[in-house]
C-alpha cells in the first residue's frame, strides 16, 4: 500500500479500488466486463495477498447475491461493473434495497443500449437515480469526476452505506475509470470505528440475541407498506443531509451550465473558452446524482438563470433540472432550460458546448421540451448531429 | 422416565404454513435435529430460496438469509466466505437449484464451497401452482404440461439428475439422495445430511443431499398416495443413496 500522503500517478479505477481497500472493504465479488477491467485486477492482486475476500463470480446476477450473502453478515463491501452488468445487478440491488443491507456498487458506464458500445456514457443516469430494479426505493449515487474523487468518494461510500444502510453506487464512465491523473490516497479506515450492525446475521450464539432474518419479503400489504413508509422517511433524511453539489462561477452568469462526472469538465473547458472572450458562464456540478441538488437549482431558477445542461446522453438528467425550475408549474420557466449532449460513446467538445450557450444567449436556442422530441425547425434534439 | 422423541430446540413450535403430507416438514425437522445434536443452533445460518420454503425462516430458529430466486447458492456463498466457522445451510427447491439458479448451484459446487445446499426435489413448482420443474417425470401432468412432460413432440425436456451432474465436477465432496416416504429413508436421509454438516464444519468441500418429497397438492394426490407414486415413479428416476462420497479421501 503506497505512502498516505505522498501523490500518486493512478487510473480511476485503481484509485477506486484502492479507495474501497482503504476504507476497509473486507469482500469484493466480481464479473468481468470492459472498461472496468483494472478493479478486479487490482482487488485479486491486493485482497488475495491479505487474505480477504475476492471472488469472480460466474456471472452478475451471481456477484450481486454473493454481496448480498457477504452484507448480510455485516461486512463491508463491493461489486463492480459497467453498463450491461449494471443492468444484470438491479434483481440483486432491488433486493439489497428491500432488506436495507449497506453495500458499494461501482459502474463504470459505457453506451447502450444493448450491448453499445464499450466508449464512456452516461446513459445509464436513469437506471442509476430511480431505482433501476423493481419496486419502490432509491439509493445514494456519487459522481465522480476525476481520480481524486473516484478515490475518495468510492472511501466515502462505504461510511454512508452503513450510515444509511443502503447500497451506494458510485457512477463513473469509461473515460474516467480509464485517465490517469495524480492522486492523494485516503487514510486507511479505522476499522474499530465502525458502526454497529446488530442487524446482521452471525455469532447469534455468543450473546443469545434475537435471531435475524434478513429478507425483503412481507406477504402481508399493510405490513409491507409500513417497511416502505419507513425506507422513505429515511430517504427524506438522506435528501436533507446528503446532497452534494458544487457551484462555480455562477454569481456573475446569467447562463450556468449542468453537468456531472466527464461533462462537468466538458462544460468547464467551454466555459473557460467563453472567459476568453470576456464571457461569463457558471457551472453547477451535482457531486450525488440522488439525491439531486433540486433546491440549489431551484435558487438559481429563481434569480432568473437560464440553464445549459452537458451529458453524455440523450438527455437524462436533464428530466431533474426541469423538475427543479418547475417545467410543469411555471412554463414560461421552461424556456430555461437547454440541452447539449452526444450519445453512443461519444464525448461533446468543448466548442460545441461553447457554440450551443452562445445561441442561447442570443437567444436562438430552442430550450428542451420534456413533451416533444422535436424542435420547431423538424431537426432532432441534442447537438444537432 | 427420560422422553426420547422431544421438539428440536432449533425448530420453532409453530403451526405449519405447509400443505398436508407435504415433505418440507419433516426435512425442517432432520435439519433441525442434526443442528441441536452438533451444538450449532447458535453458529448455523438458514438460506431460504424463492418457492413454499420461503417461509422457513419462521420455522428455524437460527438467522436466516432470503436471496432472490436461484440466486441462493450465490448468497450462500458471500454468507460462508465471511463466516467460515458457521454452518451454512442453503435450502432449494427444484425450480430454484435446477432451473434458474442452475448456474449458481454448479459454479457453488465447482468452487467447491463449504456449506451444504438440502435439495428438496418433488418434481414440480409447489407455491406457483404445480407448473413443470426441471426434475418433472416424463409424462407426468403439470398445469404448464397439461399431457404431461413430452421431451420429444413438445421438446420439454427430460427430468435433470442434479446429483449425477455434480459429480462430475471435482469440488464436490459428498453428494447423497434420500427420502421421506418411509421411516427407514427418513432415517438415512437424516444420516446424509449429518455427514454432510459434519464435513461442512471439517471444511472438506461441497456438499449436498438431495431428498425427494411429496407435494400431494400440486400432485393432485392425497397424502398417502402421493408416497406411494413417490416410491414407484421417482425413485427409479432418482436413485437414492450417496452418489459419490469423498469425505474419506480427502479428511
Ligand atoms: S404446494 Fe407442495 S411443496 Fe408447497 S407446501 Fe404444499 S405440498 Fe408442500
Amino acid at each position: 500500500m503506497p505512502e498516505k500522503t505522498e501523490k500518486l500517478l493512478m487510473k480511476g479505477n485503481e484509485a477506486m479500488a484502492e479507495g474501497a481497500l482503504r476504507a476497509g472493504c473486507a469482500a469484493y465479488f466480481c464479473y468481468p466486463i470492459t472498461p472496468q477491467s483494472e478493479i478486479p485486477a487490482y482487488m485479486a492482486k491486493h485482497m488475495l495477498e491479505r487474505h480477504l475476500v475476492f471472488l469472480q463470480a460466474e456471472s452478475e446476477t451471481a456477484a450481486i447475491s454473493m454481496v448480498y450473502g457477504a452484507a448480510a453478515t455485516g461486512a463491508r463491501v463491493m461489486t463492480s461493473s459497467s453498463s450491461p452488468g449494471m443492468s444484470l445487478k438491479q434483481e440483486g440491488i432491488s433486493y439489497l434495497c428491500g432488506a436495507d443491507l449497506p453495500c458499494v456498487l461501482v459502474n463504470v458506464a459505457r453506451s447502450g443500449p444493448g450491448l453499445g458500445g464499450i466508449s464512456p456514457a452516461q446513459g445509464d443516469y436513469f437506471q442509476s437515480t430511480r431505482g433501476g430494479g423493481h419496486g419502490d426505493y432509491y439509493h445514494i449515487v456519487l459522481a465522480p469526476k476525476d481520480v481524486q474523487e473516484c478515490a475518495d468518494f468510492t472511501f466515502e461510500a462505504f461510511d454512508l452505506a452503513d450510515k444509511w444502510r443502503m447500497p451506494v453506487m458510485v457512477l463513473a464512465d469509461g473515460l474516467i475509470g480509464q485517465m490517469m491523473e495524480g492522486v492523494v490516497l485516503p487514510e486507511p479506515k479505522d476499522l474499530s470505528t465502525l458502526l454497529p450492525k446488530p442487524w446482521a446475521v452471525g455469532q447469534q450464539g455468543r450473546t443469545a440475541r434475537a435471531f435475524n432474518h434478513v429478507s425483503s419479503m412481507s406477504l402481508v400489504p399493510a405490513e409491507l407498506e409500513a417497511a416502505i413508509n419507513a425506507r422513505f422517511a429515511r430517504y427524506d433524511l438522506v435528501r436533507k443531509t446528503e446532497t452534494r453539489v458544487t457551484l462555480s462561477n455562477c454569481e456573475k452568469a446569467e447562463l450556468v451550465m449542468i453537468g456531472y462526472g466527464s461533462s462537468s469538465r466538458v462544460a468547464w473547458g467551454a466555459i473557460q473558452l467563453a472567459k476568453a472572450q470576456g464571457i461569463e458562464i457558471g457551472l453547477l456540478r451535482p457531486r450525488g446524482l440522488w439525491p439531486f441538488p433540486y433546491d440549489e437549482i431551484t435558487e438559481l431558477a429563481e434569480q432568473g438563470k437560464k440553464f445549459l445542461c452537458v451529458e453524455m446522453s440523450m438527455g437524462q438528467m436533464i428530466e431533474d433540472v426541469l423538475l427543479a425550475v418547475g417545467a410543469r408549474s411555471a412554463r414560461s420557466k421552461e424556456s430555461s432550460v437547454h440541452f447539449v449532449g452526444r450519445c453512443g460513446g461519444n464525448i461533446p467538445s468543448e466548442e460545441e458546448v461553447f457554440a450551443k450557450a452562445k445561441e442561447i444567449l442570443a437567444g436562438r436556442s430552442e430550450p428542451w421540451r420534456l413533451d416533444g422530441r422535436l424542435r420547431s425547425d423538424g431537426s432532432a434534439r441534442g447537438a444537432g448531429r | 422416565m427420560e422422553a426420547t422423541y422431544k421438539h428440536p430446540k432449533s425448530l420453532v413450535s409453530l403451526q405449519t404454513k405447509y400443505c398436508p403430507g407435504c415433505g418440507h416438514g419433516v426435512i425442517h425437522r432432520l435439519i433441525t435435529e442434526v443442528i441441536d445434536e452438533l451444538g450449532l443452533q447458535g453458529n448455523s445460518i438458514i438460506l431460504n430460496p424463492v418457492g413454499c420454503s420461503i417461509w422457513a425462516d419462521l420455522y428455524f430458529a437460527t438467522d436466516s438469509v432470503q436471496a432472490p430466486h436461484g440466486r441462493t447458492p450465490a448468497a450462500a456463498t458471500g454468507v460462508k466466505r465471511m463466516l467460515r466457522d458457521h454452518l451454512v445451510v442453503c435450502y432449494q427447491g427444484d425450480g430454484d437449484l435446477a432451473a434458474i439458479g442452475t448456474a449458481e448451484a454448479v459454479h457453488a459446487a465447482n468452487r467447491g464451497e463449504k456449506f451444504t445446499t438440502i435439495f428438496v426435489n418433488n418434481a414440480i413448482y409447489g407455491m406457483t401452482g404445480g407448473q413443470m420443474a426441471p426434475t418433472t417425470l416424463i409424462g407426468q401432468k403439470a398445469a404448464t404440461a397439461p399431457e404431461g412432460r413430452d421431451p420429444l413432440e413438445a421438446g420439454m425436456g427430460y427430468p435433470i439428475k442434479v446429483l449425477e451432474m455434480l459429480a462430475t465436477l471435482e469440488g464436490t465432496r459428498y453428494l447423497a439422495r434420500g427420502s421421506v416416504d418411509s421411516p427407514v429413508n427418513v432415517r438415512k436421509t437424516k444420516q446424509y445430511i449429518k455427514k454432510a454438516f459434519e464435513a461442512q464444519m471439517r471444511g472438506l468441500g461441497f456438499t449436498m443431499v438431495e431428498i425427494l418429497s411429496p407435494c400431494p397438492t400440486n400432485w393432485g394426490m392425497k397424502p398417502v398416495e402421493a408416497v406411494e407414486w413417490l416410491k414407484d415413479s421417482m425413485m427409479p428416476v432418482f436413485p437414492l443413496g450417496e452418489i459419490k462420497n469423498q469425505l474419506e479421501a480427502v479428511k
